[in-house]
Parts: structure tokens; C-alpha cells; sequence
């Protein structure tokens, strides 16, 4: 059953379009990933599924009603969004729960319980996105909006927010989340809409977004003797061949390595300093969004 | 409502330098100028009165212009530049809460600002206490609720945090100067005590309400329009984020 659904969202500010023609659906219990580019439309996304913005054109509902009437089933956590600098910890969640009819405490499993009576001007990042998570945690949601989640943390404190993610999931809440990290949407996302330009330009599974990706694996050795190359490019699976020095690099489809070594075995060719690359979803990623902005932030 | 009241009232506590400057400053003033034997001694320009008596409307002035344009304006377009409004527009709660509980506590601390002055003023300097009580009470509502509406036309206006606090820091000398704060009002030109009459939180209505007999219907009723207009103008033009 679709938690969320999105029809041919438009939304524009001015003369610019933010987002045209936006379609998808999210199952109950999924992780849906939206990774894009800077401007590519993914905040304007979210914020209309959070019933924070009004789209133009097109609909939006959560658990079948518009989103604006269903605010205290959906957590969000924003970007760049603060809190007074001398509010504590633990003010802030007392606060924001009382907002909620059945709040639910994330402080503990986040880690925040040393650090209640800090005020948040003082937080470090990593602690003011773990409070932020434990804010958009606390009515108990079914449905989780994380928008640029472990951005400026660092790689330790990322992985520990990954898995408070999953622990997030495995409580039954389906979670919409934004991200420029493939590492995260790799690890977490089940599925995952690539936008550029205020369209989904992809969507899919990560491994289904990878094997998109032409020449998903790449073949690198030293022949010991000389080899042809026309007859590594007769191979059918084959769809470029370059030579580098006297290393051969050979890129094609996934049953490549067996097809390259079955050749070198027949012509009693050693292939020395093997290695084999695999594509990953960074590499679909540069090719679905035109290469450009991806390390950026 | 009240979980929001009382967070934001220990916010105002927890900032120690501006909400004790807010609550003491006008007292500390009042003795500091009382300590001095010529203020304390009757003179025909004060009408009779010691210059101490007919300071203390500038003194009110001062907690009612200092709280309404120098922390509530500053601090509502902080929460909007910080996206404190915006994380907030995100739970059932309307964020508006917010700035009402702001509001309500700022309120809350000039008028016991201004009963601080009055005891203090009664009890060291044998200043009456307010002669009309009521019309007192109406003078500094009214235009406290001037000045506080005032200072939301600039947080609503303001670009940035910084711009409203250097707005509000303009608006707030000159009703300083004009409510006799910097020069005392018998030495203004006859032309500047009346716009200072007429302009929040008004003076005269202060000090005919403390030491005359009763306001005057005209200064309240302009405060209340001031209000009223400065109120909507604010409501209408009010960025959330």
C-alpha cells in the first residue's frame, strides 16, 4: 500500500521551476531515497510532502489525505532549521513533546541523555542533527521526512546515524530521505529517485540504478606476452578496450572477467596485477545527472 | 501554550545581561539621580514637583521602548533567520505560539519593571504612589502594546536579524529623545513634548496618570490606534521564514 503518493508535482518560484511533472509512490515501510544535485528540486520535493509548501500543480497525500491535515503523523527534520541558542536539550524535547498526544522518547537511543542540560548555541553538529532527529522523531510518526541527514558528520558519527535510521525502519516507519551521500542511499535506501533539473531522471533500485550503467565493470591487467587487442574487442561482451602502457584495460558488460580470462587461458597468456572494478551508484549517479555537482557541499 | 510561556520566560531569565538591564536599569537610574540633592529639591520648573518626580514617565518610556524595540524584534527575526519558525511550522503547532509566548513573557517583565520603579520610588523617595492607578495601568498597556507592535512592523519588515536590530536601535533613540529620556522633557521645545505625548508609549499619559489627576482620553486613545494599526500592519506583512 502506497504511504505516500506524488502526482505530476509542479512547483515554481518566480520564473524559475523548482520542480515539473514529479511522480512516485512509496510503499508502507520503505526507505525512499531522493539524490540529486543542488537545485535539482529535491528540498522543494520534501517540503511539499511535509504539507510545508503548496505545490502549484499536481497532488500530494499522505496515508491518503493531503499532507497538511496529517501534520502529527509525519517527523520532519529539516535543513538548516535551529533552535533558540540557549534552549537546552532536554527543554526542547520536553517542548516538542508536548505538541504530540503520544510522544515518544529517541533521546537514549540517540545518545543525547549526557547532554540534556546543554544548550543548543553550544551543541557540536553531529549533536545538533542527532536532537534534530529526536525532534522529528518524537510524535511517534508514520512517516519520517530526513532531509540532508548526516550532512557535517563526521564518517563514525555518519554510520551511527545510519543505523538509528534502520532501528527508525524496523519500528514501521517509512522514511523519505535526501541525500547526496551514495554510500547512504546504497546502504540504506530501498529504492531510490535520482532527480536533476526538476525531474525524476531515474528511479529504481540502487543495484538496479547501477546496472544501468554502461560498462558497469572494468577489467585491468599486464599480459605477460603480447596480446592482439581486436581479440579482446571481438568479444561480444566487450565495449572498450584501451591500452596504457603495458597495462590493458578492458570495460563491458557484467559477465565480462569470465569472457576476458577464458581468452587469456586459450592463448596461454598470463594475466598479471588483475583487478576488477565494479560500477557503483556513484558512477550511475555522474552518468544520470550529467556529472555535475556531485562532490559538492 | 503554557509549556511555550514557560520555556520562553527561561530564556529570558537564562540571558542575564539584557533581561536584569530590562528589569533593574530604570530603578538604578532613578537612584542614581536621586542621589543628588538638587534633583530631590522642589523648583517651579517641575511645577512644584522635584525633578526625580518628573523623571519618572521617561523611566517608564524607557522600559517600555527598551523591551518592545531592543529584544522583541531582534529575537522574533532571529527565530525566523535561525528557521526556529519554520522547524516549528512542521508540528501541529503554529508557530505564532511561539512568538505569543515571546510576546506574553516580554510583556510580563516591563510591567514589573515598571512596579519595581514605582516601589522603589515610593519607598526611597517618598514619591507618591500612582494617584490614578487604573489610568496608569491603561497608559502602560496601551502603549506598551504600541511600542511591542512597533517592533514587530520591523521584525516583520526586516531583511535580516541585524537590519531589524538596527532599525528597532533608530526608532528606539528617537523615542527615547522624544519621551525625555535623554534630555528631560521641560527642556525640550514645546513642539517635542507634544509629539511626545502623542508618541508611544507616551509619556504624559504616564505622568498624569502617576502624579496628575487623569490621563487624558486623546494620548490613550492614540496609543490604542497605534496599536491597532502598527498590529495589523505586522500580522499582514509577517514572513514565516
Amino acid at each position: 500500500m502506497a504511504i505516500i503518493e506524488v502526482r505530476d508535482l509542479g512547483k515554481r518560484y518566480g520564473p524559475r521551476v523548482a520542480v515539473d511533472s514529479v511522480s512516485f509512490d512509496v510503499a508502507e515501510g520503505e526507505i525512499f531515497g531522493i539524490l540529486g544535485p543542488n537545485g535539482a528540486g529535491k528540498t522543494t520535493t520534501v517540503e511539499c510532502v511535509a504539507g510545508l509548501r503548496t505545490p502549484d500543480r499536481g497532488s500530494v497525500s499522505v496515508l491518503g489525505r493531503p499532507p497538511a491535515s496529517v501534520r502529527s503523523a509525519i517527523g520532519v527534520q529539516l535543513q538548516a532549521s535551529e533552535l533558540p541558542e540557549r534552549m537546552r536539550v532536554g527543554e526542547a524535547l520536553s517542548l516538542f513533546s508536548s505538541f504530540y498526544p503520544a510522544p515518544a522518547d529517541w533521546s537514549e537511543r540517540l545518545g543525547l541523555t549526557p547532554h540534556l542540560r546543554a544548550e543548543f548555541g553550544r551543541l557540536s553538529g553531529g549533536l545538533k542533527q542527532r536532537l534534530s532527529i529526536a525532534l522529528a522523531l518524537i510524535g511517534s510518526p508514520r512517516v519520517a521526512i530526513l532531509d540532508e541527514l548526516t550532512t557535517g558528520l563526521d564518517p563514525q558519527a555518519r554510520r551511527d546515524t545510519w543505523s538509528v535510521v534502520e532501528e527508525v525502519r524496523s519500528a514501521g516507519v517509512t522514511i523519505l530521505l535526501v541525500t547526496h551521500f551514495m554510500e547512504e542511499a546504497e546502504r540504506l535506501c530501498d529504492r531510490v529517485a535520482v532527480f536533476r533539473d526538476g525531474r525524476i531522471v531515474a528511479l529504481d533500485t540502487p543495484s538496479g540504478l547501477v546496472s544501468r550503467v554502461d560498462g558497469s565493470c572494468r577489467v585491468r591487467f599486464v599480459p605477460s606476452a603480447h596480446l592482439d587487442v581486436a581479440l579482446l574487442q571481438a568479444l561480444p561482451e566487450v565495449t572498450e578496450v584501451s591500452v596504457v602502457g603495458e597495462q590493458v584495460v578492458v570495460s563491458g558488460s557484467e559477465n565480462l572477467l569470465h569472457a576476458v580470462t577464458s581468452l587469456l587461458a586459450r592463448k596461454q597468456i598470463v594475466a598479471r596485477g588483475l583487478r576488477v572494478d565494479q560500477a557503483s551508484l556513484d558512477d550511475a549517479y555522474v552518468e544520470l545527472t550529467g556529472g555535475r555537482d556531485v562532490a559538492d557541499h | 501554550m503554557l509549556r511555550i510561556i514557560e520555556v520562553e520566560a527561561r530564556l529570558f531569565v537564562r540571558d542575564r545581561l539584557n533581561s536584569l538591564f530590562a528589569l533593574v536599569f530604570p530603578c538604578l537610574l532613578l537612584l542614581v539621580l536621586g542621589a543628588i540633592p538638587g534633583l530631590r529639591t522642589p523648583a517651579p520648573e517641575f511645577g512644584g514637583l522635584r525633578f526625580i518626580d518628573s523623571y519618572l514617565s521617561s523611566l517608564v518610556v524607557f522600559t517600555l521602548a527598551f523591551i518592545g524595540l531592543q529584544r522583541v524584534p531582534t529575537v522574533v527575526a532571529t527565530y525566523r533567520e535561525k528557521g526556529v519558525l519554520r522547524r516549528l511550522s512542521t508540528t501541529p503547532m503554529h508557530p505564532a505560539r511561539l512568538l505569543v509566548g515571546q510576546l506574553v513573557v516580554n510583556f510580563c517583565a516591563a510591567i514589573l519593571s515598571v512596579l519595581l520603579t514605582i516601589v522603589v520610588a515610593y519607598v526611597v523617595f517618598g514619591v507618591d504612589l500612582p494617584h490614578h492607578p487604573l489610568g496608569l495601568a491603561c497608559a502602560v498597556v496601551l502603549g506598551g502594546a504600541g511600542t511591542f507592535a512597533l517592533g514587530l512592523v520591523i521584525a516583520a519588515l526586516a531583511p535580516t536579524a541585524r537590519a531589524a536590530g538596527g532599525w528597532a536601535t533608530a526608532v528606539f533613540m528617537l523615542l527615547m529623545f522624544f519621551g525625555g529620556v535623554y534630555l528631560p522633557r521641560f527642556m525640550l521645545p514645546s513642539v517635542v513634548q507634544k509629539i511626545g505625548s502623542y508618541s508611544p508609549p507616551g509619556v504624559e499619559a504616564v505622568q498624569q496618570a502617576w502624579l496628575g489627576s487623569a490621563p487624558d482620553w486623546r494620548h490613550l486613545a492614540i496609543m490604542g490606534l497605534v496599536s491597532l494599526v502598527a498590529g495589523t500592519v505586522a500580522a499582514r506583512t509577517f514572513r514565516w521564514e
